[in-house]
C-alpha cells in the first residue's frame, strides 16, 4: 500500500517566509511522490496550526507526516505529539529544518526556496520508509547522588529529602559547608555567612532521608537516567564516626600542628582536626602527612585521651556503591591564585592577600578573632582592594566572576566599620546587578570609600608602604597612593580537577572550563547527559541567592521524574540480525554504553534495548552488516539523500 | 655557524658604537655570524610616524625588501628598529590597500617586498636560537654577586612579542642569570624612557629617567643592563642632568646587555667599547672579576 504523506511549510512569521517562498516550496511538495496534501502556514507549532495537521490526518486518512520548520531540537516534539494524538506513531513524523539550514543562512531568496524545496524532498522520501517504533518505559529508582556539600548541594539534598527521597551526599573535605562557610558576611545584606548556614548542615546531618559522606568521593559510574550506579571511595577519618562523641579532647592534646586549610593558611590546625567548629559532622579526620603515629609509630596522643575509644588507626578504605534515578553536581569552584601576577607581589610583598584570606581575617572565629590587623599586628590605615584579578583579564580568565564588585564593597564597608582605615577600590567596571545591590554601592559610596576607576598595573613596596601605581582613567592622570595592605579580589576559577570530573559523570565544558548546561537558558541545569544535573559555581560563577536557586530547581527537575515514576527509553536503538552476525565480538568492544553482551551459547551479539542509546557505532563498524540502526536505516537514509539531491545534475567531466 | 642578517640601525653608528662593537665580538665568541645588510638606511623610527604614515612604512620596508632578498631572519639590536620593523609587518598584513600603495612605491626604487622577513631582536635570537644554557656553558668570568637591574623598556616587549611577556617581562632577566649575575626586584623595568623626549620637553623626560634610576637603585642594583641604543643613551648621559634638577647622587653604570655578556665571556674590555659611556663601570665590573 502506497503511505499518505501530508507536508506542512512553516513561514516562522517571516523568520522563514521572507526569505523562502512557501508558496512555491508548497506547489512543489505536491508534485511529490505519495504526497497526498501540502499546505503552508503562518506559525505550524500553533494551536490552530497544530489543529490543521489532526484535522488532515482524520480526513484524508494520512498515515505519515513532514513538517518544514525549524530545527527539531525546538519542535520535533511537538509534532511528534500531535501525531500522536491523531493516531500516527511518532516515529512516522519527519522534520525538514528550513529556517536554522536554509533561510538563517541563505540571503538569496532563489537559493533559500530552492534549498527548502530540496530538504522538503529529503524528509518526503525518507518519511516514506520510516516504520512505527514502540516507545517503552523503564522504572527510575527514586533515590538521588548530590555531589559537593557546599550551599548548592546542601540545598538540593534537603529539597529532594523533604519530598521523602533518599539522597547521598558525598564531600570531599571532612565537614560539609563549602566555601560559603569560610565566608564572613554576605552581601548585600549583611548576613552572617556561618549563621546562615550552620542550620542547613545541621538539618543535612540529622535528616532521615539523608546519608551524609563525608571525606568520599565519587570514582565511578555507570547506568543510565533512572538507573545510574554510583562507586563511593570512603577516605579513612581514624576516627570511628558512629562511637566519636565530637567532645574534641583529641585536637586539644595533639601536639602536632599544620597550617588550617580552611582558614587560608593564616591559621593553625591540629594533625587530628575537624576543619571548624562547627562541623557537621562533628568527627574528626587524622591527617596522615601530619600525625607523628604515622609518620615515625609513636605519639598516639589522641587514642589514650579518647574516652569513647573512637580513635581507630586501623581504619581503611572502602568503597561503596549506591544505586540512584539521578545525580547533581555541585562540586563548586577554586579561588584563582594570583602568584602569577608577579606585579601584584602576592606571596612576595606583606601584607598582599586574597579575597577569601581577608574573609579569614575579618571572621570572628578566624586566626585573629575577627581583628582586620597586618602582619606586623598593627591596624591598617589604608586599604586597597583590587578588582578583576585573574577575571576579565586574557592573560587568565576572559570572563568576569560577577561576584568580586560585591564582595569588594562588602569588604570595603567591614574595614571602615572596624578600623579607621581609608579604603580605596580599583575597579574597571562596577558591577552590582541584583537585587539590592545598586542600593549597597551607595551606601558604601556614602560610607566615604574611594573609588579609582583604574586597574593598577603594578603594587611595590617602598618604604614600609605598598604603593599602588595606577591611572586614574576618570580624572585622566597617573596616581601613586600608599597604603598598608592591599586585598586582591580573586576570581572564581573551575575547580583543578574539572576534567576528571568531567569525564566522571559525562559533562561537557564551555570554553571557560566550567560544566556546560543543556541550554543557556531554558535548560540551566540539565546536562547532556539526562538525569545528570549541573548546579552552583559548578557550571559558572554566581552568588549565593543564584546558587540555591539553580540548585532548587534542579531538585524540582528530580523530583518530576521520581514522582512519574518511569522514564521512556528512546525506541530509535540498534538491533542485531542475528542470522546475520558472525561473532566477531567487534562491536561489544566498541559500544560506549556496554550495551551489547557476547551470548557464548549461540556466538552472537545482543542489544540491551534499555542501555543503547541508538548512537549507531556499532551499526557503521559491523564487518557482516548485521546491525540496523531503528529509525535510521541505510534504506531510509540513502533515500533522504536522495531526495536532497533529486535535481542536482551529474557534474560536466571537462574536456 | 647559524646566519642573520644584521640590521645595527643609526643609533649604533652614533651614540651607541659600543654595542655595536659588543653585539659583534659577543656574538662571534656565541658562533653565530651577523651579516650586515648591504645599503641598508634609517628605520625612520617615532619620527616619520607623526609625519606621513606611508613615507614612515615605505622608509623601513625598503630594509625589510632587501632582507628578503637574503632570506635570512633580520635581527636588529635596537628595541626601536625592531618595534618599527615589526609594525610594517603587521600593517602590511592587516592592510591590503596600504600594501598596494607600499608596493608602488618600493617598485619605483626596483624592489617588492612579500612580509616574508621575520623580524629578530637581538634578545630573542640569544635566549631561544642560542639558548641560556649555552651561553652559561661558554661564560669564564661569572658574574657572581654583581646586582643587576635588567631595564627593558617600552618598545622590547610592547604591545607584544612572541618571546616574552609585556606585563611582567622575564627575558633580560634569564640573560642576566645565565651570566652569574643576581637580578635585583625592578619595579619600573618596563616604564618608558622618555627617548628623544629629553630634547623637546627635558622637564618631563628628565623625570622619567628619574623613576628608573630610582627604582634600580632602591632595589640595590649596582648596575643597570639594557638592550636598547635610546634607553641607555637616556639613562647614562643624562643622568648627571637628572642628579643636578633633583639633588640626587646617582652613579649607576648603564651597560649594554652585550657588554655585560662580553664581560663574562671573557672577551677585551676595549673590544667591548666600555670606554665609551658617560659612567664608568670599571668600579663596579671590576669588583666581581
Amino acid at each position: 500500500m502506497k503511505p499518505r504523506i501530508g507536508v506542512y511549510i512553516c513561514h516562522c512569521g517571516a523568520n522563514i517566509a521572507d526569505t523562502v517562498d512557501v508558496e512555491a516550496v508548497t506547489e512543489f511538495a505536491q508534485g511529490l511522490d505519495s504526497v497526498v496534501v501540502a499546505r503552508n502556514y503562518r506559525f505550524m507549532c500553533s494551536e490552530p496550526g497544530q489543529n490543521v495537521i489532526k484535522e488532515d490526518i482524520e480526513n484524508l486518512q494520512l498515515d505519515r507526516v513532514v513538517v518544514a520548520a525549524c530545527s527539531p531540537q525546538m519542535h520535533e516534539s511537538t509534532f511528534r505529539r500531535v501525531c500522536e494524538e491523531a493516531g500516527v506513531n511518532r516515529y512516522l513524523f519527519q522534520m525538514a529544518n528550513i529556517r536554522e539550514q536554509c533561510s538563517w543562512v541563505t540571503h538569496d531568496k532563489e537559493q533559500a526556496t530552492k534549498k527548502a524545496k530540496a530538504l522538503v524532498a529529503a524528509a518526503v522520501r525518507r518519511v516514506a520508509l520510516q516504520e512505527p517504533l514502540e516507545v517503552r518505559k523503564a522504572p527510575v529508582t527514586p533515590c538521588a547522588l548530590v555531589v559537593g556539600g557546599g550551599i548548592a548541594g546542601i540545598q538540593a539534598a534537603l529539597d529532594i529529602a523533604e519530598a521523602g527521597h533518599k539522597v547521598y551526599l558525598v564531600e570531599r573535605e571532612p565537614s560539609i559547608g563549602g566555601h560559603m562557610m569560610q565566608l564572613d558576611k554576605t552581601f548585600p545584606t549583611l548576613d552572617c555567612s556561618a549563621c546562615i548556614l550552620t542550620p542547613r548542615m545541621a538539618q543535612v546531618r540529622s535528616h532521615p532521608s539523608i546519608e551524609l559522606m563525608t571525606y568520599s568521593e565519587v570514582v565511578g559510574v555507570s547506568g543510565y537516567v533512572g538507573n545510574f550506579k554510583a562507586k563511593i571511595r570512603r577516605k579513612p577519618r581514624y576516627v570511628d564516626e558512629s562511637k566519636c562523641t565530637g567532645c574534641g579532647v583529641c585536637s586539644e592534646k595533639c601536639p602536632w600542628t599544620a597550617d588550617s586549610e580552611f582558614d587560608m593558611g593564616l591559621g593553625k590546625r591540629k594533625a587530628i582536626y575537624t576543619p571548624f567548629p562547627q562541623a557537621v559532622p562533628n568527627v574528626p579526620v587524622i591527617d596522615t602527612e601530619r600525625c607523628v603515629y604515622f609518620r615515625k609509630g609513636t605519639c598516639r596522643a589522641c587514642e589514650k585521651f579518647c574516652e569513647a575509644k573512637a580513635i581507630d588507626f586501623e581504619q581503611t578504605e572502602k568503597v561503596v556503591e549506591v544505586e540512584v534515578g539521578a545525580i547533581i553536581v555541585a562540586t563548586g569552584y577554586d579561588s584563582f591564585d594570583p602568584t602569577p601576577i608577579y606585579q601584584y607581589g602576592y606571596k612576595r610583598l606583606d601584607n598582599v592577600i586574597t579575597g577569601l584570606e581577608f574573609e579569614r581575617l575579618c571572621n570572628a572565629s578566624g586566626p585573629t578573632g575577627g581583628r582586620i590587623i597586618l602582619s606586623s599586628g598593627r591596624e591598617p590605615e589604608s586599604v586597597a582592594i583590587i578588582h578583576c584579578v585573574g577575571s576579565r583579564d586574557r592573560n587568565y580568565h576572559e570572563y568576569c566572576s560577577k561576584v568580586c564588585c560585591m564582595y569588594s564593597m562588602k569588604f570595603a564597608h567591614l574595614i571602615r566599620e572596624s578600623t579607621a582605615a581609608k579604603v580605596y577600590e580599583f575597579y574597571i567596571d562596577l558591577r552590582s546587578a541584583g537585587k539590592g545591590y545598586e542600593e549597597f554601592y551607595n551606601r558604601v559610596l556614602d560610607e566615604g570609600v574611594i573609588f579609582v576607576r583604574s586597574h593598577p598595573p603594578e603594587v611595590v613596596s617602598e618604604d614600609g608602604k605598598l604603593i599602588i601605581e595606577c591611572e586614574d582613567t576618570l580624572a585622566g592622570c597617573q596616581s601613586r597612593i600608599a597604603v598598608d595592605m592591599v586585598i586582591l579580589s580573586t576570581a572564581l576559577e573551575p575547580r583543578a580537577d574539572a576534567g576528571e570530573v568531567a569525564r566522571l559523570f559525562s559533562l561537557s565544558r564551555s570554553a571557560d572550563g566550567f560544566f556546560l548546561e543543556k541550554h543557556p537558558k531554558l535548560a540551566p541545569v540539565a546536562t547532556m547527559t539526562d538525569g545528570i544535573f549541573v548546579v552552583g559555581c559548578a557550571q559558572g560563577p554566581k552568588d549565593i541567592p543564584e546558587t540555591v536557586a539553580q540548585a532548587s530547581a534542579a531538585a524540582a527537575a528530580v523530583l518530576a521524574m521520581f514522582a512519574r515514576g518511569t522514564i521512556e527509553i528512546e525506541a530509535a536503538t540498534a538491533v542485531v540480525d542475528q542470522e546475520l552476525c558472525s561473532g566477531c565480538g567487534i562491536c561489544v568492544a566498541l559500544c560506549p554504553y556496554n550495551a551489547i553482551t557476547f551470548l557464548e551459547d549461540r556466538k552472537v551479539a545482543e542489544i540491551n534495548d534499555i542501555l543503547c542509546k541508538g548512537c549507531g557505532v556499532c551499526v557503521a563498524a559491523c564487518p557482516a552488516g548485521a546491525i540496523t540502526g531503528r529509525h535510521f536505516t541505510d534504506k531510509q537514509i540513502l533515500a533522504e539523500i536522495e531526495g536532497l539531491l533529486a535535481d542536482v545534475k551529474p557534474p560536466l567531466v571537462a574536456i | 655557524m647559524k646566519q642573520y642578517s644584521y640590521f645595527p640601525g643609526c643609533s649604533l653608528k652614533a651614540s651607541a658604537v659600543a654595542y655595536d662593537l659588543s653585539v659583534r665580538a659577543v656574538s662571534a665568541a656565541l658562533g653565530i655570524e651577523l651579516i650586515e645588510l648591504e645599503d641598508w638606511n634609517c628605520c625612520g623610527t617615532t619620527v616619520y610616524s607623526a609625519i606621513d604614515r606611508l613615507e614612515a612604512i615605505c622608509v623601513p620596508c625598503r630594509n625589510l625588501a632587501l632582507a628578503e632578498k637574503k632570506g635570512l631572519d633580520l635581527v636588529t639590536p635596537c628595541s626601536a628598529c625592531f618595534r618599527t620593523f615589526e609594525r610594517v609587518n603587521s600593517y602590511l598584513r592587516l592592510y591590503p590597500l596600504l600594501k598596494t600603495k607600499v608596493d608602488k612605491v618600493l617598485a619605483a626604487a626596483g624592489l617588492e617586498y612579500h612580509g616574508k622577513v621575520r623580524v629578530r631582536h637581538l634578545v630573542d635570537v640569544l635566549l631561544n636560537d642560542v639558548g641560556v644554557e649555552a651561553i652559561a656553558s661558554k661564560v669564564v668570568n661569572p658574574l657572581h654577586g654583581l646586582k643587576v637591574a635588567p631595564y627593558y623598556g617600552c618598545l622590547l616587549v610592547r604591545p607584544e612579542v612572541a618571546f616574552d611577556d609585556p606585563e611582567n617581562p622575564q627575558s633580560l632577566d634569564r640573560l642576566v642569570e645565565s651570566l652569574g649575575a643576581e637580578v635585583v626586584p625592578f619595579p619600573a623595568k618596563n616604564r618608558c624612557c622618555g627617548a628623544s623626549l629629553v630634547i623637546s620637553n627635558p622637564d618631563l623626560a628628565l623625570g622619567l629617567i628619574l623613576r628608573i634610576l630610582e627604582s634600580a637603585h632602591s632595589n640595590g642594583a649596582e648596575c643597570i643592563v639594557t638592550a636598547c641604543p635610546l634607553c641607555q643613551l637616556s639613562l647614562d648621559a643624562y643622568q648627571g642632568m637628572v642628579n643636578r634638577k633633583f639633588g640626587t647622587r646617582y652613579e649607576l653604570p648603564v651597560v649594554f646587555l652585550s657588554q655585560l655578556m662580553g664581560t663574562a665571556l671573557g672577551l677585551e674590555p676595549k673590544a667591548l667599547g666600555f670606554d665609551r659611556g658617560v659612567v664608568s663601570p670599571e668600579k663596579v665590573l671590576a669588583r666581581h672579576l
